[in-house]
């Protein structure tokens, strides 16, 4: 198979991670960049998950081979490649990257709220979630005092 | 067959990717800002069914009750209090980030064309340690479910320093937009109006039954997809329901701020406290091996807990019991707590 179809994951990551790096910097607005953080976060999920695919895998939940579901899963797989890759007569996806990302998305969400609330106090300071608008507040602010923005 | 199985996990896996990359131009292209943050929801609950396909079937239960859920509520949330108009759009400011973004992404591809082939079960990461886990958990941990092996027992110090993670972003939130609702706002009124009646009937019956499952979600996690971050998130779910349907301040009567301060400074002790019971009994930090004091395994008859021959494993089921419902604690507190300090900002229209 071509680059194109084996690496086909990478490159889907790749454009996902490059629209969300449009969204955070094509935009001024506060609340429209953490949506763009939030995508670029996701991508980075998704690369986590395709390297720890394995084809003809299973979820990293233990079965045993000789049951129903061991040989429904083994059936359509060369039984030397089980015997190669697999566990106990069974073949699984990397349960390492699962972990990894199952807990970062949780945190994702902790720190995405951080970052919301800081806007929502911006917004209170400021009057609007616009950063060009933040910097003429500012300036105006600056130029009051007599000092230099 | 057998090449038709692998090649329809294969194109679904595609379809799915160009999937979320449409949805993901869409969400680009979005000057509504409530829109973006519905197709974020729409994102999540398409890597979600693509997780799936990529067997980390822990993630997806994740990515659906986190992204579709809780982030959707935080996000509105934020816009509600930003009252943010459509996102304006400038032509010039759109060209730089372009040409960066192109630039960067070449860059990228050119360097993925060095990885492993997608699903190569010889490559680095899936070759060595991800496979000696596989190997090694019925026997050191006895947990059917690798990925909780791993999460709570094997990385046990990471997902400690995850949930303090967590729990610092829940006070962060809470220092800067407050712990519940400001005392210079005035109560609601109580009576919502009668349209409501049917949200508030189905909401009472969906309460008790969302609580359930975040703890069915939460004590099967050992045999399945589930533990103790999905259950924290679904437990929230139900208050959060709560709020929407009643009024923050009947939740608040319910579920007090301080209580919720509580039990989630309680999640995180438990976590580290489990750990240092194993130091006291000799084992280090977080080593469940350790977490009876000597002589204790020797007096429990032989088949209480199970196999016998696998006696040393009924420190690693409390050890990661106790943790994942610490998790479970701090996690769920948290998310209501960030809800509280959200909800509690607005002005609520009578």
């Amino acid at each position: 198979m071509s680059v194109a179809a084996t690496h086909f994951n990478y490159l889907a990551v790749v454009v996902l991670m490059m629209i969300g790096l449009y969204v955070l910097f094509s935009t001024r607005n506060l609340i429209k960049q953490m949506i763009g953080l939030g995508l670029f976060q996701t991508s980075t999920a998704l690369f986590y998950i395709s390297l720890g695919k394995v084809s003809g895998g299973t979820a990293a939940i233990k079965i045993y081979a000789d049951s129903v579901e061991g040989r429904m899963l083994a059936a359509p797989l060369d039984p030397d490649f089980v015997q190669q890759f697999g566990v106990g007569g069974v073949v699984y996806s990397n349960p390492l990257p699962h972990v990894l990302i199952l807990t970062a998305i949780v945190v994702g969400v902790a720190t995405l709220s951080v970052g919301l609330s800081i806007a929502v106090r911006i917004r209170e300071a400021y009057g609007t979630v616009e950063a060009d608008e933040i910097e003429a507040v500012t300036r105006v602010d600056a130029a009051r005092v007599g000092r230099d923005p | 067959m057998s090449e038709i199985a692998l090649q329809v996990n294969f194109a679904l896996n595609i379809a799915l990717l160009l999937m979320l990359i449409a949805v993901g131009v869409a969400i680009a292209r979005m000057r509504s800002l409530l829109a973006a943050i519905l197709l974020m929801g729409v994102y999540s609950l398409v890597s979600a069914v693509w997780l799936i396909v990529m067997d980390a079937a822990d993630v997806a239960f994740t990515e659906a009750v986190v992204g579709a859920g809780i982030s959707t509520i935080v996000l509105l949330g934020a816009i509600l209090l930003v009252r943010a108009g459509p996102v304006r759009h400038n032509w010039r400011m759109t060209i730089a980030p372009a040409v960066l973004v192109l630039g960067v992404g070449g860059l990228l591809v050119y360097a993925m064309t060095g990885l492993p082939e997608f699903g190569d079960p010889a490559s680095p990461a899936n070759a060595y340690v991800g496979r000696n886990y596989l190997i090694q958990t019925p026997d050191e941990i006895g947990v059917p479910n690798v990925v909780t092996a791993v999460l709570a027992s094997y990385r046990g110090f990471d997902t400690l320093g995850e949930t303090v993670v967590v729990f610092a972003a829940g006070i962060g939130v809470a220092l800067m937009l407050g712990f519940g609702p400001r005392s210079s706002l005035p109560p609601l009124p109580a009576a919502m109006g009668d349209h409501h009646v049917v949200l508030r009937v189905t909401a009472r019956l969906l309460i008790p039954l969302i609580a359930l499952f975040a703890f069915y979600v939460q004590f099967h996690g050992d045999l399945g997809a589930g533990g103790g971050f999905q259950a924290g998130v679904i437990l929230a779910v139900a208050p959060i329901l709560h709020a929407l349907v009643f009024g923050l301040h009947e939740t608040i009567a319910a579920l007090p701020v301080r209580a919720v301060r509580s039990i989630a400074t309680l999640g995180v002790l438990l976590f580290a406290g489990v750990g240092v019971i194993c130091m006291i009994n000799g084992g280090g930090f977080l080593d469940y091996d350790h977490l009876f004091p000597p002589g204790v395994e020797a007096i429990i008859p032989p088949g209480l807990l199970g196999d016998p021959d696998h006696a040393h494993q009924w420190g690693q089921h409390f050890g990661i019991f106790f943790i994942e419902l610490g998790v479970l604690l701090t996690v769920a507190a948290t998310m209501v707590t960030i809800f509280y300090g959200f909800a509690g900002r607005a002005v609520e229209e009578p």
